[in-house]
């Protein structure tokens, strides 16, 4: 008797499956795999940035104000004579902490709300689609404002304010979803063996949603650091001397028009870089979990 | 169509209901104190007990509620601090302002992002549609008042190609006689061409601010929109009996492809109409949107709670008359309705 | 309806709209006779007798009322000309005659208001009257200068009018020069009061009603203002521009673009940067005015502790950057009021103090005062003076780091930046304060004087201080100078020992104006003066 090679198949499910499946995805689109790489380094800039920029990004020297970019200076130096490329690179965690916390925070609220609503109906779904209607009747942008303007301006607020301003598309979104599914053969069973309608939404319902509620995190995260820009071009950001995109931006605006470009060039193209990158990697992940949603 | 329209509008009375609670709580708990700005730069704190007791805040907050609900009901929306105006009147003015500058940004963008939308379909996977995902994303992927003053920059200091940013028109040109507040159709209504001219000139860059970041849901919902309708049978059939590419898109694919398109729009509106408060200020925009702005800033109650309750009453009547465009396009709606 | 019928329709209305003509038939006038100018914010109400009037509504009631006298002219040494604290030129009044406790004034005989109805001492007393009972700030200004009770005002007949004094005080006359009594339209006001309203703030709140050398043609709210020339103007000479328009834009760097450009005339408003850089270019007028009796300072609060402490306070005072500041903060456009070599201080004021950065001497007096290792607090700032305000704050912040006191940074809104000074609880600010009337005892009078008006902000209240203070005042009174100047130097001194504020520097008040516009002239309450302003 011979030995017949077997080639043992590729398990189909799985951890590995799905990362060869993301690979396959990522190389085939080159726009996702270049979104990818970008996102690493914004997370490695979050990570390690503080340790290993150059400068203090909070310490000034009046001396060296408004340099433009140098061999010293890479990014030129701002109106206190703080080093722009450091206080950048630190921004990237501040930014992406809010990004992540905001997106984290509106999850829980609207993804919870929003299955509970779709699963069981009747008043938790009346109520919640009620107060999802009511938010998304506000002018979004001028709710966010009102919100941090009220309880004050600290990153806490920040977030809360864009977690309940995205709240309401979450909801929709979790809603839909948890409708779909609850009659499910799956959930039947569930019930059947006994779980408790809780753990049915919370063991069953959750984990099946969370691709299509990834896909929309991701997007979220762009617009959380948007919405943080936008607040401190009004004067509702985070606090000085915090290093943060949106008010570099927002403060580097005013020297503009007197050359001094390079205040408010290198944060604004380190915002638009993340946000793109959070939006293609968006679109990305879209193509992995259902690439029937492709837009 | 009559029982849709009443059914909707009632079952918006709840939200707006929320809408003004939530506003009436949100600026009583504004740090602020108008009774102190009123007082003026030296008023001692029983002049400001005096002028708190006018202005009617020492009474507990359901009075000063049902005070609020009652002054509404009558159309009074109280009157702005900042500018000593009763707000209605400053709503009344300045709503045009910001509608015209939306309508023609979504124009703007719509000119843009449609044809993007349409080319990327078209040609699914390839450079033209990496390019357009690419663009798209791009345009909204920076704040937008920072595109406002990059444009700014550019396109009036340093080329001198855009006029002034000094608002809707530029000194020496009056206002065109008020028939609809919208200074492009006034203009026109009046055959007065260089003020029509003006204006327009005026709207260039605030509205391609708005346009660049509003590229993208509708460049989206195109392109998806035009993907799924070339997919389908009667685009086959029409490409098939051998019409020309462009017949079959334009005529045929297109048509159909629009409606997701309008749904779209009437969000992007609404959007827009939110994220026009910090272009009106870059661009020195007599709008609804920087009124509110400074308003907030100032804790100036009156303002902010009209603004919010019109933008509230609008997004519901927008949201109403795209479901009725809706019906309008397209008969299969309405049968099922 | 059917579809078809509804696009049909539609395409009906658009073909109504008739085409547009080429030319209008209305002509813009010409640019020469107007001028343009840019701020940021513009008036909430044109009456400065009204509630809550911001400074922009005290520029118009300026330039379109008249006050019975104004100040003469006087070159200051950079060539800037500026009013003239010392002298008083006739305006309403031709001439004025004093006594010891009153003062008569002969009113000319062909003013009118913008009505054609003429101009008499019973509006004159209306108008005064009105200012001391309206209670807030125009109350309060009236009050700086003994001016408290309508029985003071008396119209002795049709042109005579009299002011008596309640006590001598040398502020009486300046004040009476100040924008707050103007002269009202007592007729036409009074058709518009009600009894809710007897003074008609409601009316001139957006309808003026005076005499002035300017009528507010049009006003559209937190947008423009636009003013044409009163050519029946006759208390003083007829100003040149006809037409004034005033734009408001909310960002500095369009009213920078726009000046430099040459689309607007003048532009206040702008950050300091912008004033250096402009006048080092040299293509504008960039006129550059110590603003009188104008300090900017860190305030500690007094009553608590750990600023309680005079020896936290000085060591605050030696820990500050102060040099960093002028150059990052103001570009060099402010005069240091730190630093002077001499012990004893000049009687003028603002004046330096001797202090200077000397961290080691702050760390001593810190561990001297119980605190070696520092301790934590809060610095605010009004962030509607942010473009000063948040810089210095980020500067004094990691200065005070240094010597262990660890701060946070707290931006309050313009809105609630009164009520916050009010609560007086905030322990250390950063804030500005400036007199209309330029002496030094009516400084200290509001700033240090223990009857801690809103404006001694620091809660500062010690009896020596206060006697020094009205020692002063009471000296100004009678013409004692030498007891006068040695009081003044008596409380400047104190002010600079105990430092519950300590001054950081005096800055200038900054114009850019196109070379074609001539006839700026500074004043005291820092506003534009379209009258004396020309093109060409």
């Amino acid at each position: 008797m011979t030995d017949i090679p077997v080639t043992i198949a590729r398990p189909s499910t799985g951890l590995g499956a799905l990362v060869r499946h993301a690979r396959y995805v990522i190389g085939e689109n080159r726009v996702t795999g270049f979104a990818f790489g970008l996102f690493v380094l914004i997370v490695l800039a979050a990570l390690i940035g503080p340790y290993v920029v150059p400068y203090d990004p909070l310490a000034s020297n009046t001396a060296m104000a408004l340099k433009p970019p140098s061999a010293a200076h890479w990014f030129g130096t701002d109106q206190l004579g703080r080093d722009v490329f450091s206080r950048v690179v630190v921004a990237a965690r501040l930014d992406f902490f809010i990004a992540v916390a905001s997106v984290v925070l509106v999850f829980l609220m609207g993804g919870l709300a929003g299955v509970a609503a779709g699963f069981f109906g009747g008043w938790t779904d009346r109520i919640v689609s009620r107060i999802a209607d009511t938010i998304m009747a506000f002018p979004l942008f001028v709710l966010a404002m009102g919100i941090v303007a009220a309880l004050g301006n600290t990153v806490q607020n920040i977030i809360l304010a864009t977690a309940i301003v995205n709240f309401p598309l979450y909801a929709r979104v979790a809603r839909a979803e948890a409708n779909v599914r609850r009659n499910a053969g799956f959930v039947l069973a569930a019930r059947l063996s006994g779980n408790a309608e809780a753990r049915i939404l919370l063991g069953h319902i959750l984990p099946n949603i969370m691709p299509i509620m990834v896909v929309q995190m991701s997007l979220t995260m762009g617009y959380a650091i948007l919405n943080a820009a936008g607040l401190s071009f009004i004067g509702l950001g985070v606090r000085p001397p915090t290093p943060e995109w949106g008010i570099m931006v927002a403060e580097g605006a005013a020297f503009i028009v007197s050359g001094e470009w390079w205040i408010a060039f290198f944060p604004g193209a380190a915002l638009m870089i993340a946000v793109f990158c959070f939006n293609l990697l968006g679109d990305g992940l879209r193509d992995i979990i259902d690439p029937q949603r492709r837009t | 169509m009559l029982r849709m329209v009443s059914k909707r509008l009632v079952m918006a009375v709840p939200s707006l209901i929320g809408v003004v609670i939530v506003t009436f709580l949100l600026m009583r708990a504004l740090p602020g104190d108008p009774a102190a700005y009123f007082a003026g730069p030296a008023a001692t704190k029983e002049a400001i007990e005096q002028i708190r007791k006018n202005l009617g805040l020492d009474q507990p907050l359901i009075m000063q509620f049902g005070r609020y609900v009652g002054d509404l009901a009558r159309g009074d929306l109280g009157n702005s601090l900042t500018t000593g105006q009763p707000v209605a009147t400053e709503i009344r003015t300045r709503l045009p302002a910001s509608a015209e500058l939306t309508l023609l940004g979504l124009l703007v963008s719509m000119a843009i992002a449609v044809p993007l939308g349409i080319a990327a379909a078209t040609r699914p996977g390839s450079l033209v549609d990496h390019t357009c995902r690419v663009l798209a994303t791009a345009g909204v992927s920076l704040p937008v008042f920072f595109t406002g003053l990059i444009l700014i920059y550019v396109f009036y200091y340093l080329l001198g190609w855009a006029p002034a940013p000094l608002g809707r028109l530029d000194i020496f040109y009056s206002a065109p006689p008020q028939v609809t507040g919208f200074y492009l159709i006034d203009s026109a209504i009046a055959g007065d061409g260089e003020v029509f001219l003006a204006s327009l000139k005026q709207l260039i860059l605030p509205a391609l601010t708005l346009g660049i970041f509003s590229l993208a849901p509708i460049a989206r919902m195109t392109r998806a929109s035009m993907l799924a309708v070339l997919a389908s049978d009667f685009v086959r059939t029409a490409r098939a009996s051998g019409l020309s590419p462009m017949t079959v898109i334009v005529t045929y694919a297109f048509r159909n492809a629009m409606l997701p398109v309008v749904t779209t729009l009437g969000m992007v509106f609404s959007f827009l109409l939110g994220a026009n408060v910090l272009v009106e200020k870059v661009f020195a925009w007599p709008g609804i949107g920087s009124f509110a702005v400074e308003a907030l800033i100032a804790s100036d109650f009156a303002p902010v709670q009209g603004f919010v309750l019109t933008m509230a009453v609008m997004y519901v009547m927008l949201n109403l008359i795209i479901d009725i465009l809706y019906g309008l396009i397209d008969p299969r709606v309405r049968v099922e309705a | 309806m059917k579809r078809r019928d509804f696009l049909k329709s539609t395409a009906a209305l658009a073909g109504a709209v008739t085409a547009p003509a080429v030319w209008s038939s209305a002509k813009a006038q010409s640019r020469q006779e107007t001028l343009l100018f840019v701020t940021e914010s513009g008036p909430n109400n044109f009456d400065i007798h009204g509630v809550g009037t911001n400074r922009p509504g005290y520029e118009v009631s300026w330039n379109c009322y008249d006050r019975l006298m104004s100040h003469g002219v006087k070159t200051l040494p950079d060539g800037t000309a500026s009013y003239d604290r010392d002298k008083f030129t006739p305006e309403l009044a031709e001439e004025w005659s004093t006594e010891p406790m009153s003062i008569t004034f002969k009113l000319r005989r062909d003013a009118t208001f913008h009505d054609g109805t003429p101009i008499t001492a019973k509006d004159v007393k209306w108008s005064f009257d009105r200012a001391v009972t309206v209670g807030g700030f125009p109350t309060f200004q009236m009050k700086a200068g003994s001016l408290e009770k309508p029985e003071q005002f008396v119209a002795v007949d049709d042109h005579t009018f009299r002011v008596d004094f309640i006590r001598k005080d040398k502020l009486t006359i300046p004040d009476l020069a100040v924008i707050v009594p103007a002269v009202f339209h007592s007729e036409l006001i009074k058709k518009h009061a009600s009894e809710k309203d007897p003074w008609g703030l409601e009316y001139t709140r957006t309808n003026i009603a005076g005499g002035g050398a300017y009528k507010v043609r049009s006003w559209q709210a937190g947008s423009e203002v636009i003013y044409e020339r009163n050519d029946n103007w006759k208390c003083g000479p007829l100003p040149k521009l006809r037409r004034v328009i005033w734009r408001i834009v909310p960002s500095a760097g369009n009213r920078r673009a726009l000046v430099e450009r040459g689309d607007a005339d003048i532009s206040f408003d702008l950050p300091n940067k912008d004033f250096a850089e402009l006048k080092q270019a040299g293509k504008l007028n960039v006129a550059t005015t110590p603003i009188g009796n104008g300090i900017w300072y860190l305030g500690m609060n007094c009553k608590n502790p750990p600023f309680n402490n005079v020896k936290v306070r000085q060591a605050v005072a030696y820990a500050i950057p102060y040099q960093k500041i002028m150059d990052a903060v103001m570009y060099g456009l402010a005069n240091p009021l730190y630093g002077a070599k001499t012990d004893t201080p000049d009687p003028v004021w603002p004046t330096p103090h001797g202090y200077a950065t000397d961290m080691a001497r702050a760390k001593t007096l810190l561990a001297e005062a119980g605190y070696p290792n520092g301790f934590e607090t809060t610095i605010s700032f009004d962030l509607g003076f942010g473009v000063i305000g948040e810089p210095a704050c980020v500067l004094l912040q990691e200065s005070l780091a240094q010597i262990g006191i660890k701060t946070t940074i707290n931006k309050i809104p313009g809105a609630n930046w009164r009520a916050e000074l009010l609560k007086k609880e905030l322990p250390m600010i950063v804030n500005f304060f400036s007199g209309w009337l330029d002496y030094p005892e009516y400084f200290f009078f509001w700033c240090y004087h223990g009857q801690n008006a809103v404006f001694n902000t620091m809660s500062y209240q010690d009896k020596d201080m206060d006697g020094l203070i009205e020692a002063a005042r009471k000296s100004a009174a009678e013409g004692d100078i030498p007891d006068y100047e040695r009081s003044v130097r008596g409380f400047v001194g104190k002010a600079f020992d105990e430092v519950p504020r300590i001054p950081l520097f005096q800055p200038y008040l900054n114009v850019a104006m196109q070379k074609s516009v001539s006839g700026y002239r500074y004043w005291f309450h820092r506003q534009l003066d379209y009258r004396t302003l020309a093109k060409g």
